[in-house]
């Protein structure tokens, strides 16, 4: 297997830019990618996108994104494994470079969820889910978020305020944030009086509606001398619906990627620098810090409250705002996240850089966890 | 929702109908082509219709097909034989449900298909007045 090399990131400002479709917003951010890589190759495109068949009714983007980027012709294809798609795509590219299949690959996510009203989103997001036994009771992605936050509380005496602190603390990072939805501080105060979403989990406790995309081109480490090396891409899955898992405040998916991620790249979560984790709400923040080994289980919310994820903490986490403030635009998030650990790597993150960061694990999680993908990236 | 679809869930739907591995005796609901244990041979299995609530959340921004019913309870609930199910509370306020209580199966319409299409039934549960 060959090593694998990021030759170029790019992503367009998250928000809600309504006089833009799709392809636009793809474009802007694989052109960016290739104009950062100072590279017109392409072998292979991947696709991320999770509802685009849902919100836009578009299926079939592989062709249409090589298109939409002026390379009809290419092989593309769109990947989705839920919200956990732009990782699983990044990790496609991985191993067609890997392989020696190709050379040169752009990975791309996009989603556009600005189209459709909110109970239409809602319904898209939990298509994850099985439909005939878990949509079925009417429940959402956040309900059952709420429900492993219930839990988590009434197993190790967490406070509603400890999880809450997850997303004070992404907002605090995505200030100055040219990128970010909600570049802006958010009090744990705002957090906690914030309405009911899903009890008990409030509305500022979840990522929004988002639109973005964001690419990232691979390479062949021999050819590609930039100096950011994929150390490990890895994706596990998990039973689908809560009711069918032994424990269901452990995310095996994640425990299983980020065990062999670790193995692959041979570093221990003390190693890592930087770190991006789902906090699609701020249980999912805390349960993925714990099972990627962050925290002892039990022990992530207060460590969280505490300081530990904060940029001066031990495992400064989400350093653009994460999907609560950077924003969530579905299919492109997980590519997000690691074009911000690169930007951490090759030292450009300016206010929100990390200290000689020199390696930065990504982790993009669908649904509570049935599908997980870990990055791991290095600077060589 | 096309009516084969709803057809072919009508047992396990409306009686709570699973399936019980017959080499490891793994209960599941729903069923599945292949136990974790790798056998496909499976004997109807009828689950527990009383159990407690493990956890639980109210949906107050529902799904289409579900706007008309909030707030409502969607709980995890450990059936007495150890299978979990994941189900709407009803017939309490949301406020009085806690972790722990006992519930019971009741067989409730769940949601409808707009003005003229197919009214869809099934589980819900509902807090045991003892």
């Amino acid at each position: 297997m060959r090593k694998v090399a990021v030759a170029g990131i790019g992503f367009t400002k998250v928000g809600e830019p309504w006089e833009r479709n799709i392809k636009e917003l793809f474009a802007e951010a694989a052109l960016g990618a290739l104009k950062d890589a100072a590279h017109t190759e392409i072998d292979q495109l991947y696709v991320a996108n999770m509802m685009g068949a849902h919100l836009q009714g578009q299926i079939g983007m592989g062709a249409m994104m090589a298109e939409a980027i002026g390379r009809p012709g290419l092989p593309a294809v769109r990947i989705e494994a839920g919200q956990a798609s732009g990782g699983v795509a990044f990790n496609e590219g991985v191993k067609s470079v890997a392989s020696g299949l190709s050379d040169w690959v752009l990975v791309g996510g996009v989603e556009k969820m600005s189209d459709l009203l909110p109970e239409s989103v809602t319904t898209a997001l939990v298509g994850v889910e099985d439909q005939e036994y878990t949509a079925y009771t009417g429940v959402t992605k956040t309900g059952l978020s709420a429900i492993l936050h219930r839990l988590y509380s009434h197993e190790y005496g967490a406070t509603p305020e400890e999880i809450g602190w997850f997303a004070a603390r992404s907002h605090d990072n995505a200030v100055g944030v040219a990128h970010a939805q909600y570049a802006f501080k958010l009090s744990i105060e705002r957090v906690m009086t914030s309405p009911m979403e899903a009890d008990p989990i409030r509305m500022m406790e979840c990522a929004a509606v988002a639109d973005g995309a964001a690419a990232i081109l691979l390479g062949p480490a021999e050819k590609e001398t930039t100096g950011i090396e994929v150390a490990a891409s890895t994706v596990a899955t998990d039973h689908l619906s809560l009711a069918s898992r032994k424990h269901p405040l452990i995310l095996e998916a994640v425990k299983k990627a980020a065990a062999k991620a670790y193995e692959i790249a041979k570093v221990k979560p003390k190693d890592i620098d930087v770190l991006e984790v789902t906090d699609d709400t701020t249980i999912d923040g805390v349960l993925s810090l714990e099972d990627l080994g962050f925290a002892e289980k039990g022990r992530g919310a207060k460590m969280v409250a505490q300081g530990a994820t904060a940029r001066t903490g031990e495992i400064p986490t989400n350093n653009f705002g994460g999907l609560k403030a950077r924003g969530n635009p579905i299919g492109a998030t997980g590519l997000y996240q690691i074009a911000e650990t690169v930007i951490q790597l090759r030292g450009k993150a300016g206010a929100n850089q990390i200290p000689d960061a020199k390696i930065g694990l990504a982790q993009s999680m669908a649904g509570v966890g049935s599908t997980c993908s870990v990055s791991i990236l290095r600077r060589v | 929702m096309s009516v084969p679809r709803y057809w072919r869930e009508e047992k396990s739907r409306y009686r709570l109908m699973g399936e019980e591995c017959i080499k490891c005796s793994a209960k599941y609901y729903p069923k599945t082509p292949v136990c974790d244990c790798g056998s496909t041979e499976f004997k109807p299995y009828k689950l527990a219709e009383t159990g407690r609530v493990q956890s639980w959340t109210v949906i107050r921004n529902a799904p289409l097909g579900y706007e008309r019913f909030t707030p409502y309870v969607v709980a995890l609930i450990e059936l007495d034989d150890g299978v979990h199910i994941l189900s709407q509370v009803v017939d309490v306020e949301p406020e009085a449900v806690k972790t722990g209580i006992k519930v019971e199966y009741a067989f409730r319409k769940v949601t409808e298909d707009g003005q003229a299409g197919l009214l869809q039934y099934g589980y819900k549960f509902r807090p045991v007045v003892e």
